[in-house]
């Protein structure tokens, strides 16, 4: 069933007394950008670093292609630790490839995969530069050439984003689009909402160690109850109808909660009843909404 | 991907960027200076040997039987003639002379600065002694065959164990074998525990470890960095069996390739068990300005060592202690190799020295690979030791 997909099954680990993560499961699908998003603390990293099996689980298991993760398919990972880190002293191409045949390709095919990534991302005049002798920007390029050099079947990237500027952060998003269309899954995190809800086909809100909400962004952003946004009539016109709560009210514009079962039909006939409707909309959350929605509960509970 | 060519990557890369680094050549370019250094002075100086003795007045005709006497006790002496004694008092003065022979045949006066070589003292009264018989002899109208029972009368020398004329030389290289195995052990176990930290400082551990196990990157380290020091200790071997055979520095028929063989030997097996060591306390810090504190317990181990045992070997090389402690594993590099040149270490105990050695460079090595997969991924901190060897 699982045919170049990245699975997460029910992993957890504990730091002595602190429970990292508690049965942490998600998948990512092959040729799919999956967002994964989430507090400082949440358990994004670990689940990373399980998977890449640079930490070891207490329980639960990384499979891909059906099968659990070996040193084997992680040679096939690109990775990007959270905490970059290159030999500073190294020269970049000369780095890039001995990474490269560590991942098992062979010295002429590192080669060659290095100097076209370097030439397509425009470090050509670096190359030879020790890595700690270039600019912050060429660095993060040095890096992301690091996690792709050797045609990654899976990427697992920790805050991609983090740092880049804008120029860097349409490089990195194209870089990433075109991994995922190469049929490769893709897991990043991050904590820009605005840019995972543009990037991702699915994204994945952790808590506490926890997967709380996961699925397609507009599938999420559709799921919960329905709000609907009504704009003309006067106040009043929603209290007491069945099912239906007011949320906000600002001017002429209301805010009702539907409760499950309650038909928007009869909100909207109820509307017009009490005057005339300049707007009726549906009200998706973004990203950033829901997911203060799920930080907040965190707090109730 | 097969194990030996992960580990084999791993130690190209350490061994490419180190040979290649400007510390290592320039190491390498000092310690030939110092040697270079060594062999000339010690050439220079060694021509001071031969003494320069001034005869002057009725001196001058013992130069014949002086140089015989001289040469029999072991002493080459460069005699000349000076005319005027006060002309040679001032060349002793000056230091051009040793020593200054004049006054009468039976009764001469030797002059000289402020110490006397007291084998060319012995060569004189020698002199002045038979002159005095032959004179008595003379006089009592004897032949000199009367002397042959004095010649002939001799103390009889009962030897327990030969002796052995090497013995200083064989202290000497004993030392200086010592003394480059404790260096480069120290240095380059040190370079291993400096990769460690550097890898872990600049966090790209993290990246080989997604893609190698901890082991193979520890062993990768310790067999490309050892194979540099390997290269740098035959260089030092090298030279300096030349040096030594060409110059005379040390004249000894002992220093041969199989001793400096024996030395690489001690080198890789030392270098081994150490290098472990100090990759697992590299480990256990995250900045390279902590490593000092982590390092320094391990690398005094082979200095005192050998500090102990060679002071202890000199004055009687089979003193127990120096014994004992060059068959412990920590201590058998520097100090066990000392007792070799010495001629005091018998072959069982090299073979047990040796298998106690391989067992413990087994044991530290998991040990160490242990201590190393816990802490290295752990920054921040330094890492408790006992923390690092309990989680698994």
């Amino acid at each position: 069933m699982a045919e170049g997909v990245l699975e997460i099954d029910r992993i957890s680990k504990r730091y002595g007394t602190v429970r990292a993560l508690h049965e942490m499961t998600f998948d990512v699908r092959a040729g799919e950008l999956f967002g994964f998003v989430g507090s400082n603390g949440a358990g994004k990293t670990t689940t990373m670093r399980i998977a890449l099996g640079v930490l070891a689980a207490d329980g639960g298991e990384v499979r891909w292609d059906g099968r659990p993760v070996d040193l084997a398919t992680r040679r096939r990972i690109g990775y990007m630790p959270e905490e970059r880190g290159l030999y500073p002293k190294m020269k970049a191409r000369e780095q890039l490839v001995y990474l490269a045949q560590l991942h098992g390709m062979s010295a002429a095919d590192a080669r060659r995969a290095t100097d076209g990534w370097i030439d397509r991302l425009g470090l050509d005049a670096r190359r030879d530069d020790e890595v700690q002798k270039l600019s912050l920007g060429n660095q993060q390029r040095v890096q992301l050439i690091a996690a792709l050099v050797h045609e990654p079947a899976v990427l697992v990237l920790d805050e991609p984003f983090s740092g880049l500027d804008p120029v860097a952060v349409d490089l990195m998003s194209e870089v990433l689009r075109e991994q995922a269309n190469r049929g490769v899954p893709v897991l990043f995190s991050s904590h820009q909402l605005d840019l995972v809800e543009r990037l991702c086909d699915r994204v994945g809100i952790v808590r506490s160690g926890q997967m709380v909400a996961s699925g397609g962004v507009t599938e999420l952003r559709e799921s919960g109850p329905v709000r609907l946004v009504v704009d003309g009539a006067d106040a009043d016109w929603a209290t007491g109808l069945p099912g239906v709560r007011v949320v906000a009210t600002e001017g002429g514009r209301t805010t009702v909660e539907l409760s499950e079962g309650a038909d928007d039909q009869e909100v909207l006939a109820a509307a017009l009843k009490a005057g005339p409707v300049k707007e009726f909309s549906r009200l998706r959350p973004s990203l950033a909404e829901l997911f203060r929605n799920v930080v907040s509960e965190q707090g109730a509970s | 991907m097969t194990t030996s060519r992960v580990i084999g990557l791993v130690a190209g890369r350490e061994f490419t960027t180190r040979v290649r680094s400007k510390s290592f050549v320039i190491s390498t370019l000092l310690i030939l200076a110092v040697m270079a250094v060594y062999v000339v002075l010690f050439t220079v100086i060694g021509k001071g040997t031969t003494a320069k003795v001034g005869l002057t007045g009725q001196a001058t005709a013992m130069a014949q039987p002086l140089t015989a006497a001289a040469e029999h006790l072991g002493k080459t002496v460069q005699i000349s003639t000076v005319d005027n004694e006060a002309d040679g008092v001032q060349q002793v003065r000056d230091g051009k002379l040793d020593l200054l022979v004049k006054g009468p045949l039976g009764a001469p006066t030797a002059v000289f600065k402020s110490t006397v070589d007291p084998v060319l003292q012995n060569a004189l009264e020698q002199q002045v002694r038979a002159q005095a018989l032959q004179a008595l002899l003379a006089q009592i109208q004897q032949p000199a065959s009367v002397l042959n029972p004095v010649l002939n009368a001799k103390v009889t020398l009962d030897q327990l164990e030969p002796p052995d004329p090497d013995q200083g030389p064989r202290i000497a290289v004993s030392l200086i074998t010592g003394i480059v195995l404790v260096i480069s052990i120290i240095t380059f176990g040190t370079a291993v525990a400096q990769g460690v930290v550097e890898e872990k400082s600049s966090r790209v551990v993290e990246i080989l470890l997604a893609t190698i196990r901890p082991w193979q990157l520890l062993a990768g380290k310790i067999l490309g960095i050892g194979a540099v020091g390997l290269i740098q200790v035959l260089v030092i071997a090298g030279v300096g069996l030349v040096l030594a055979r060409t110059s005379g520095v040390v004249d000894l028929p002992t220093v041969t390739v199989g001793t400096v063989l024996a030395a690489l030997g001690w080198y890789v097996l030392g270098f081994f068990l150490y290098a472990a060591l100090l990759g697992a306390a590299g480990s256990l810090v995250s900045r390279q300005e902590e490593l000092q504190s982590a390092v320094t317990p391990v690398t005094l181990l082979p200095t005192i060592g050998f500090v102990v045992g060679v002071n202890l070997l000199i004055p009687n090389p089979t003193n127990t202690i120096s014994t004992v402690l060059s068959m412990v594993p920590l201590f058998t590099p520097t100090l066990l190799p000392a007792r070799i040149a010495l001629g005091v270490a018998p072959p069982w105990q090299i073979a047990l020295a040796v298998a106690l050695m391989i067992a413990s460079i087994a044991v530290v090595t998991w040990l160490a690979g242990r201590i190393y997969r816990n802490a290295v991924l752990q920054t921040g901190g330094r890492v408790r030791l006992l923390d690092a060897l309990r989680s698994s």
